[in-house]
């Protein structure tokens, strides 16, 4: 599971080499994330994203377990449950707004996770599960987040109820059926409210029963790296403890003044003031959007506005709506193929040029899907949006197996080491240059 | 399961076809199997309505205080139901639409009861995404067709509730009613 290096666990206190005998946990925590799970040393802070989501996760579990304490999942009192937490519990607005506030973090984390993982080609063998793991942590994610936030029973929260499961009723036949299963009502409700809270409450621990299956799988071949070379001696790793621990708690501090932050002084910036309001059937917001971090979705969900039909027959194959939700469930499934549609034998992008410029071309196109899923349902909005979700399609299905046929990719470094050696001699040779130092840079006094 | 044991005794026993202990596996497994899709059968179907929630499955309305051109929205299993006192315009502007240019086509006759077309009666529930489209209550847009206008996505439908720009795929659904009196429905 390991690399044959890695340094092994001798408990030095007593009590924890009683317990490693007869429970080796001691030992699994040493070789998961201590000084015995050998590391690329060139990782960047890019990879300091899959412990900061961890991390999220953890808030969202305590502050979560916390808030269940006090609110009511029932249609009737829901919303003002969650006023009396804003208002009379002690400290309940802080644990309130930093799990609203945390959700949205979390998401942002992952983002820049999957993203790491597309630039550098985390989803290729030998760590195909690792990805494959990945977007089912991603999927439950988006389960749990829409469920959590219809919670308040808020304007958004019923409409964003209603929208989401009427997207269910788009399949033929048994759609509305299903609706209605879901709901367990005709329209959303109590029984609605209630199933979603139990559900919000099982799938965050669902979640966590996935990474731990998702890292099990990561420490198999272990952790890619910048380059994509794989290790392939002692040189080019450093035990995960104390370096990465390091790093890490680095990264995560940053990431902490940056959540405290928003909690404290926007907690509301990411939300929508509709969600104020108590849920009433009889009445839609004007403008109904989900979350930002579904936008991107939503977008491609919407972009459909022509049924698929024969032409001049009149006769619809598939309607407007159906392919929309289609599209929309697509373009996270597609994910599952990714390793098998990229099949370039260079994992980084820093050493693909053409894939690296298409990479960035796609995180704009999600960009613009993520603005046009925020903007009204109106011209231009929706017209950009079809563009963008036919780009973000044509990415993967077209331009990404091109590349793979056409692209020279440039040469690799023949390590990890010699690509970190590199790096420093070019930059002490930099550094001993007369004249380019900044020590050496006249200044306005001399 | 049964093939692993199989290969492993086969040796023992040199001998090929059907054991009793295969019997006995397929009957173990079948039994379970059984048992556990029995059991699926309560946790599936108790998400779906509850007695009480069904038991809210019809409601009445009294249409005598509503004036042509008007409409009010009432409640039917917890959803908006609109229903509109047509004027003779409105009629007008609804049978002057040939029907096989419709994306749903579906007369205004097919959507209202005879003797009472002057009522229409829909669910006031957007066939795209299951908004409530404005234009029951006065002073609301109506949208081009002078019917009703969907706010989220744009769907507008004409006087008879039909389905005439947008992404919605059908017209306002009539839900199943009858007049129990000339100023009465019974809906459901």
């Amino acid at each position: 599971m390991s690399f044959p290096w890695a340094e092994h666990y001798a408990p030095k206190n007593p009590v924890m080499k009683w317990v490693d005998e007869r429970l080796p946990l001691p030992r699994l925590v040493y070789n998961a994330v201590g000084a015995g799970y050998p590391v690329p040393r060139n990782l960047n802070y890019f990879w300091n994203f899959g412990v900061l989501a961890g991390v999220a996760l953890t808030i969202q579990l305590v502050t979560g377990i916390v808030l269940a304490m006090h609110f009511a999942a029932n249609a009737g009192v829901a919303f003002d449950s969650v006023e009396h937490i804003m208002r009379d519990v002690n400290w309940g607005w802080l644990l309130r707004y930093a799990h609203a506030n945390g959700a949205s973090f979390f998401f942002i984390i992952v983002y820049i996770h999957i993203f790491r993982g597309l630039y550098f080609g985390s989803y290729k063998a030998p760590r195909e599960m690792v990805w494959l793991l990945g977007v089912v942590i991603f999927l439950l994610m988006m389960a749990t987040a829409f469920m959590g936030y219809v919670l308040p029973w808020g304007q958004m929260s019923f409409w964003g109820a209603q929208v989401i499961t009427g997207l269910f009723a788009a399949i033929p036949i048994v759609g509305e059926p299903i609706q209605t299963w879901l709901l367990g009502g005709f329209a959303p409700g109590n029984a609605a409210l209630n199933r979603f809270f139990s559900l919000h409450y099982l799938l965050p621990f669902v979640i966590a029963g996935v990474i731990v299956l998702h890292i099990w799988a990561l420490h198999i071949p272990g952790s890619s790296n910048p380059t994509g070379v794989e290790v392939k001696g002692p040189q080019d790793t450093v035990p995960f403890h104390p370096y990465y621990t390091a790093k890490d708690g680095f990264g995560l501090a940053i990431f902490l003044l940056i959540f405290a932050a928003v909690v404290f002084f926007a907690p509301n910036a990411l939300g929508h003031p509709d969600n104020y309001i108590p849920a009433n059937p009889m009445s839609t917001p004007a403008h109904i959007v989900p979350e930002w971090y579904f936008w991107p979705f939503y977008a491609i969900l919407r972009a459909f506005t022509m049924d698929l039909a024969i032409p001049f027959t009149g006769i619809v194959i598939i309607p407007a709506k159906l392919l929309g939700v289609l599209a929309m469930f697509a373009s996270i499934l597609l994910l599952f193929f990714l390793s098998w549609i990229d099949t370039s034998p260079v994992r980084s992008g820093n050493y693909r040029p053409l894939f690296k410029k298409f990479f960035l071309l796609l995180v704009l196109d999600v960009l613009v899907l993520g603005y046009c899923g925020g903007a009204p349902a109106e011209e231009p909005y929706v017209m950009i949006s079809q563009i963008a979700a036919a780009y973000y399609f044509a990415h993967f299905l077209i331009i990404l197996p091109l590349i793979c046929i056409y692209e020279k990719p440039s040469a690799l470094p023949g390590s990890i080491t010699e690509a970190v050696l590199a790096k420093s001699k070019f930059k002490g040779e930099r550094d001993a240059l007369p004249g380019t130092g900044s020590d050496l840079q006249p200044t306005g006094q001399a | 399961m049964a093939t692993e044991v199989h290969g492993a005794e086969a040796v023992i026993e040199e001998g090929e076809g059907v054991r009793r202990r295969d019997f006995i596996n397929v009957a173990a497994v079948s039994f379970a199997g059984v048992g556990g899709l029995a059991v699926l059968g309560p946790l599936i179907t108790q998400m779906s309505p509850s007695a009480d929630v069904l038991a809210q499955a019809t409601t009445e309305v009294d249409l005598s205080a509503i004036e042509a051109g008007q409409a009010v929205k009432a409640v039917f299993r917890s959803q908006p139901l609109f229903v509109r006192h047509l004027t003779e315009k409105e009629i007008a502007e609804a049978n002057a639409v040939d029907p096989s240019t419709l994306r749903d086509p579906q007369t205004l006759a097919e959507r209202t009861i005879e003797g009472h077309s002057q009522w229409l009666v829909t669910m006031g529930v957007c066939t795209h995404l299951g908004c409530v489209p404005l234009g029951a209550a006065e002073g609301e847009n109506r949208g081009e067709f002078g019917g009703y206008f969907c706010p989220c996505h744009g769907s507008h439908y004409d006087t008879a509730a039909r389905i005439r720009k947008g992404p919605a795929p059908k017209n306002l659904v009539v839900p199943t009613y009858q007049f129990t009196s000339d100023t009465a429905i019974l809906v459901g």
